[in-house]
């Protein structure tokens, strides 16, 4: 079974950070994902250009408007995400709990739906 | 014949009601889908139905309820894989489990399904609404309509709740099992939270006319007896004490006229010994365990109370000395209210407003309608009967429930306003 896991953080944070502090955080991601590379669960997984990179694109009556950024302010924005085979949801909820920002943002854990 | 029919369709009537939950706590494991084992639940006293008249009560009448559930359960799936390609793949999937489960379902296995349901239905990833809903309906075996009758919801909205939640196990694969030793105690403070609220729902109703509402709290004394009887942790047992305790007082709460009796107006006369001896020493068997929580704490000072011959001769002492230990585990500014109401009780009325005073200053428990009319009380008390009316007001603004409104005015009215 295939969970898509979402990680939501504050981005802001990432600015005002020091490169130690980045780079320790770098260097969580890198053993999380070899950890979960060697357990079976990785498929794949990329980290996300902030949102002020964003663009939001609709079609209404036939044309394209695009906005910038994501449609809605929030307090935590979607940084990046991992997709995972897991056992079931219990398994997915252990492979998320240890996803590093987890300890400061969340993880949204979504079952991918079967086509 | 026809009398053997009677007597055959009695049979049948009592399993039903004494036994239809573990088995249809198996067949969801057996089939693997809530709607699935719901089908063959049915399906199986059909055939009991129409088999034991002739055949004979079979001396094991659970388990061959659950293997005649398990073959019609096949039977359907094989059916509609005929139309259905992806249901053939479901099919082989249970004939193989099938096979491989044909000698295994003893009692143990039976209890351990049971629990397997109460910790799937409990799962952390519903909503509490959902867990609510789903326990009560599967695992309690109260229909969509008697579950949204007790919590006054529309029954279509209720069913809805349980789609929804059926539906989440089913698409997020919530696994149908007991949680691992590492995980077990979170994982069951979940399900003797949904016990609890069940019991608070209908010991307490949130609104309309009825004050206590004792199916729902005899349906989460029975789940408890059921969950200890699985699971003997202390705080289980420390669960059931307390509401067997609260329940204990549960003729004693209302007047003849309808309206709520604080503890101290209670006639003791009609509190239930049997349930205070049994929630007593169940109180003191989950202590001594001392790998106790909150739920026992909070019994032994229902212990307390209810081993006190009157409210003015309650060992106010201890029950203050119990809510500081349980402050130390888990403090809540609800649990400093009730902390508040015992020191008035122990040290006068000045010393409990002036931890109420407290709470309020700090911005906690300000809609919270017990704490304004716990406040009121005191100032009463303590002969400041403008400030009393004022408080009584605030509490009355907050509540719904015509009972507490009505005794709300009627203290206000006595104090001359």
């Amino acid at each position: 079974m295939k969970y898509l896991c979402l990680i939501y953080d504050v981005e802001k944070r990432w600015e005002t950070m020091s490169k130690e502090e980045s780079g320790k955080i770098y260097g969580e991601y890198y053993t999380f994902t070899e950890d979960i590379k060697s357990s079976g669960h990785y498929i794949g997984g990329n980290p996300l250009q902030p949102t002020a990179t964003a663009t939001t694109v609709r079609v209404r009556n036939g044309s394209i408007g695009t906005t910038d950024g994501p449609f809605a302010e929030t307090k935590e924005q979607l940084g990046g995400y991992y997709l995972i085979e897991a056992r079931d949801l219990n398994d997915a909820i252990q492979v998320a709990a240890r996803i590093p920002a987890v300890r400061d943002g969340s993880i949204e854990v979504r079952p991918i739906a079967q086509m | 014949m026809s009398e053997e029919l009677t007597i055959v369709q009695r049979t049948v009537d009592e399993l039903y009601r004494a036994h239809s939950r573990r088995v249809l706590a198996t067949l969801i494991r057996l089939t693997g889908s809530f709607d699935a084992a719901e089908e063959a639940l049915h399906d199986a006293f059909v055939a009991a139905l129409e088999r034991w008249p002739g055949a004979g009560v079979p001396a094991k009448p659970v388990p061959w309820l659950v293997s005649a559930g398990r073959f019609k359960a096949i039977d359907r799936a094989r059916r509609r894989a005929n139309f259905d390609a992806k249901q053939e793949e479901i099919a082989r999937d249970m004939i193989a489990s099938a096979t491989v489960d044909a000698d295994h379902h003893e009692d143990d296995a039976i209890g351990e399904d049971r629990l397997r349901l109460i910790f799937t239905c409990c799962h952390p990833a519903l909503s509490p609404d959902a867990q609510v809903a789903l326990t009560l309906r599967t695992v309690g075996g109260l229909t969509t309509e008697e579950i949204a009758h007790a919590f006054f919801m529309p029954a279509p909205t209720l069913a809805q709740r349980i789609v929804r939640a059926k539906n989440k196990i089913r698409c997020a694969r919530i696994p149908y099992e007991i949680p691992a030793a590492r995980d077990l105690p979170g994982r069951l403070d979940t399900v003797l939270a949904v016990l609890y609220l069940i019991f608070n729902e209908g010991y307490s109703a949130s609104s309309g006319d009825s004050l206590t509402r004792g199916d729902l709290c005899a349906e989460a004394i029975r789940l408890c007896r059921l969950l200890l009887d699985l699971l003997p942790e202390p705080e289980v047992e420390g669960l059931l004490a307390l509401m067997l305790l609260h329940d204990s007082r549960r003729a004693a709460r209302v007047s003849t006229s309808g309206e709520p009796l604080l503890l101290e107006a209670q006639d003791r006369a009609l509190w239930d010994t049997d349930q205070i001896r049994e929630g007593v020493a169940r109180t003191e068997r989950a202590l001594t365990s001392h790998r106790y929580g909150s739920y026992a704490l909070q019994a032994a000072i229902g212990a307390v109370h209810a081993e006190a011959p009157s409210a003015g001769r309650t060992d106010w002492r201890q029950i203050v000395g119990l809510y500081d230990v349980l402050m130390e585990m888990n403090a809540s500014p609800v649990v400093e209210l009730n902390r508040a109401v015992a020191v008035a009780m122990s040290d006068g009325p000045a010393a409990g407003l002036a931890l109420i005073d407290g709470l309020f200053a700090r911005g906690e428990l300000t809609s919270y309608q017990l704490a304004h009319a716990a406040r009121a009380d005191l100032l009463r008390r303590l002969g400041r009967r403008t400030e009393a009316v004022t408080a009584y007001a605030n509490a009355l603004a907050l509540t719904a429930q015509a009972p507490h409104r009505r005794f709300l005015e009627k203290r206000i009215a006595e104090l001359g306003h």
